[in-house]
């Protein structure tokens, strides 16, 4: 911690926290594997989604290789492409994304950035992490059961999740259902510890409006997230009634191979409007963690305040409590009576005021800042890119008439992996590049950084605007094997074939990433306590990377809000958060 | 989906009730200074595990309005055939107010330092909890005694998933009061109990009020009160 000297008179003497009230490790298992410290929990949970990640970017390899080059891998048929596809999009939507930004990021920054010493209830926080380890191993399982994994698309919609013409009908969605159910119990454990700390643990003077963006962001995904679920949960059990008990809430009256099956009269349609009333959130539950993180990423590294503070907090609340109202947009195609079309086409629309308030100020930061483009910094504008592009697309796909075409086309997937996966993804790498610093006391290697960057980056957008043009052409997704249509001139083939080498080019580029984490890990560059010269109070800690408790004896008092970079008059561009005043006032003050 | 949007709206009132308090329009860069200076912004003064509490009761109550969405929805299938409700229901009904009633009193003694009228009710509500749970597994056999299986209607299906979701919360209900008891019986002091017992009394209640939706929902006393959330709807 910076040793700063406060004025006994006018400032307040820093709390101290006996030290019973930490909860102490008295071995090597309760220090390492069942730890309740947040942050070997964080690390956990992003070892784990990395890991199974891993497993669904070798997916998307795969699918692409059948993509680019139909007909030369014989091992791929038209039932395990089905089944790359689902496993590669729950993968990355809920078990990479949502853990890490939630487990990872909310586990390591949100003690450390509010000033509190560990989260509230510590042992509930292991718990989660060993559910989550769990619905992952048994999701992973599907891999090797009987059938494989099911192939019913990341939505998993009835009837045919559940029919024997798909993939996985045995034991493939049971599996995938038991895991989700697992996931969600594992996340409410955590979820309750994010929000908690939040609200009860905060050191003295970290006021609400003096939190970091990026805790602003974790918190409101974590309060969605929280309400949001439970529709999951919903949908999964009653999936699995249907499934195994034969109960018909989803499934009509169905004719298979000629004999009329057992079940009758379930509405499909409830399935779906109950896995988008958690589907939708969950975009942003990805998404304002996102914005969080690349708000104090943009701040850091152009040495400047956040332009416009108060707005980013309320858009972060806004984009919350609107995007529970905008969940039919992902089913236009269902038969919905068009008035719903019409509110929900409106209700979608009206998203885009807070997020282009978001996006404004973020340029509005950078607008004359003093701009080090450094690899975090450079992920974070890939982000506001990205996010503008996918976020233009989705202007398109949010109007009735014009998703009604587009629906169901490449286009619909090259929108959500722009402004779902390649953005946050951005977010993600920009992040780990920002804070491996303070999980390892090593800078990582900046050469290899720059250069997953631009593979990483350019790549990106090789791979998924040419995917629009065919989506607009009308090639229609989740097709094992295009053909010969008249519609689809035999560019589109040629064009195929060159966004599967781009995705095996980013791909790599990804594996030198790893290579750079566990490098750096032994051979980085020693990074000092606060290489950023940043203001929150994670950097601010005693010892790098922070000890057990994160602080020393006593807690840090927060005097300021989180962007004072660049202040005139200050000794230096950068005040942090537990500074009492700018222009330190005794004799013998910290540098 | 009514009822879900209905619940997320009283969430939304709250939260925003709340962030009211929070000085959201305050001008942060403008303020330096220590704490004392913006009063009624810190962190909350409660204790960890009671907001956890409300955090989870608003998590299990957004599963439960989403239980009764879904049922309000598949209920209007032309295959639906309402069961008949056993007669244990309102038996099992009377032991969960009982069991209510009892950690209240559990509680308020607690506040009062009155040792023995806490286990008292501590354990008459547990006790009575545990005959709640047995009287709706006795209910489950009459129903399949006369005919009504899980798969043989929505309506059954339905009535197994919610009472048994509805069981599931109070037997984890059944655990913490189990723990709490246990501190009594180890001989804690009252200053480590209020918390324990305050806590379970106002999950049980919780509970009760659910169960009370629920069963309004089964026995299609609250049709008319649907009908009309549907009818502004649509």
């Amino acid at each position: 911690m910076v040793d700063v000297p406060y004025d006994a008179v006018t400032d307040v003497p820093p709390a101290e926290v006996a030290e019973v009230d930490l909860y102490h490790p008295r071995s090597w298992w309760t220090r390492y594997v069942f730890s309740q410290d947040a942050k070997v929990i964080a690390i956990q949970y992003s070892l784990t989604a990395t890991a199974i990640g891993l497993v669904a970017l070798v997916l998307s390899w795969l699918m692409r290789l059948q993509l680019g080059f139909p007909g030369t891998f014989s091992f791929i048929d038209a039932n395990q492409y089905l089944q790359f596809i689902t496993m590669h999009g729950m993968i990355m939507v809920i078990y990479l994304l949502t853990a890490l930004f939630l487990g990872g990021f909310g586990n390591y920054l949100i003690p450390l950035m509010v000033g509190a010493r560990d989260m509230v209830f510590p042992y509930v926080n292991m718990l989660s992490y060993w559910v989550y380890l769990l619905a992952v191993l048994v999701l992973a399982s599907t891999f090797f059961v009987p059938g494989g994994p099911t192939g019913a698309g990341w939505t998993l919609y009835p009837p045919q999740a559940i029919l024997s013409g798909t993939p996985g009908q045995d034991w493939g969605i049971v599996l995938m259902l038991a895991s989700l159910i697992l996931f969600i119990i594992g996340f409410t454990m955590g979820g309750l510890n994010y929000v908690v700390t939040v609200l009860q643990a905060r050191t003295r003077g970290m006021t609400l409006m003096r939190m970091p963006l990026t805790v602003w962001g974790i918190f409101t995904a974590t309060v969605m997230a929280l309400l949001a679920f439970p529709a999951l949960f919903v949908a999964s059990v009653m999936m699995l009634f249907d499934r195994l008990l034969g109960t018909s809430f989803f499934m009509p009256s169905l004719v298979e191979m000629g004999q009329q099956m057992k079940y009758g009269g379930g509405s499909p349609i409830l399935f779906q409007h109950l896995f988008w009333f958690f589907g939708h959130p969950e975009v942003y539950i990805v998404a304002l963690p996102a914005f969080g993180i690349v708000s104090d990423l943009i701040s850091v590294h152009a040495r400047k305040n956040i332009f416009g503070y108060r707005m980013m907090v309320w858009a972060i609340v806004a984009i919350g409590a609107l995007s529970f109202v905008v969940w039919a947009h992902h089913m236009y195609v269902s038969g919905m009576h068009p008035k719903f079309g019409f509110f929900f086409a409106t209700t979608t629309l009206i998203i885009a005021i807070p997020t282009a308030i978001k996006v404004y100020n973020w340029v509005l930061t950078l607008w004359r800042g003093d701009i080090h483009l450094t690899v975090p910094m450079l992920f974070a504008l890939g982000f506001i890119i990205t996010f503008v592009n996918g976020g233009l697309t989705g202007l398109f796909l949010g109007n009735v008439v014009v998703d009604v075409p587009l629906s169901d086309t490449m286009f619909v997937v090259a929108h959500f992996h722009m402004v779902m996966g390649v953005a946050p993804i951005m977010v993600v790498l920009g992040a780990i590049y920002h804070w491996y610093p303070k999980v390892t006391g090593r800078m990582l290697n900046d050469a290899l950084g720059k250069f997953h960057f631009w593979v990483t980056f350019l790549g990106a957008y090789l791979i998924f605007f040419p995917m629009h043009y065919i989506g607009l052409l009308g090639v229609p997704r989740r097709y094992h094997d295009i053909g010969e249509a008249a519609f689809i001139p035999s560019s589109t083939h040629t064009l195929n074939a060159f966004i599967t080498v781009m995705a095996l080019t980013v791909g790599f580029a990804q594996m030198v990433f790893l290579f750079n984490l566990a490098w750096s890990l032994f051979k980085g560059r020693p990074s000092g306590g606060n290489p950023w010269r940043a203001t929150t109070l994670e950097w601010q800690t005693p010892e790098t990377p922070p000890g057990h408790g994160n602080w020393g004896k006593e807690l840090p008092v927060v005097y300021r809000w989180a962007y004072d970079y660049s202040v005139p008059g200050a000794a230096q561009d950068f005040i942090p958060q537990n500074q009492p005043r700018a222009t330190p006032a005794l004799k013998g003050a910290a540098p | 989906m009514s009822a879900i949007v209905l619940f997320m709206a009283v969430i939304a009132v709250i939260v925003g009730w709340w962030l009211s308090q929070q000085r959201l329009t305050a001008k942060p860069w403008l303020e330096e200074g220590p704490v004392g200076n913006f009063p009624g912004t810190d962190a909350m003064t409660w204790p960890a595990a009671k907001i956890g509490l409300g955090v989870f009761l608003a998590v299990a109550g957004s599963l439960f309005a989403l239980f009764i969405s879904a049922y309000s929805m598949r209920m209007n299938a032309v295959d639906w055939r309402t069961l008949p409700v056993p007669g244990l229901l309102w038996f099992n009904t009377g032991v969960l107010v009982v069991s209510s009633i009892a950690l209240q009193w559990a509680y308020v003694a607690a506040r009062r330092d009155d040792m023995e009228n806490v286990i008292i009710g501590l354990c008459a509500g547990g006790a009575s909890a545990v005959t709640f749970l047995i009287g709706q597994l006795l209910a489950w056999q009459q129903l399949r005694t006369a005919g009504y299986f899980v798969a043989s209607n929505p309506a059954n299906s339905f009535f197994y998933l919610i009472t048994a979701a509805h069981g599931l919360h109070l037997i984890g209900g059944l655990v913490a009061l189990g723990r709490t008891t246990a501190k009594v019986w180890r001989g804690a002091e009252m200053a480590q109990l209020r918390l324990s017992v305050e806590l379970c009394a106002i999950y049980w209640h919780f509970l009760l009020l659910v169960w009370l939706a629920l069963l309004g929902l089964l026995t299609g006393w609250t049709d008319d009160f649907v009908d009309i959330c549907r009818r502004l709807l649509t």
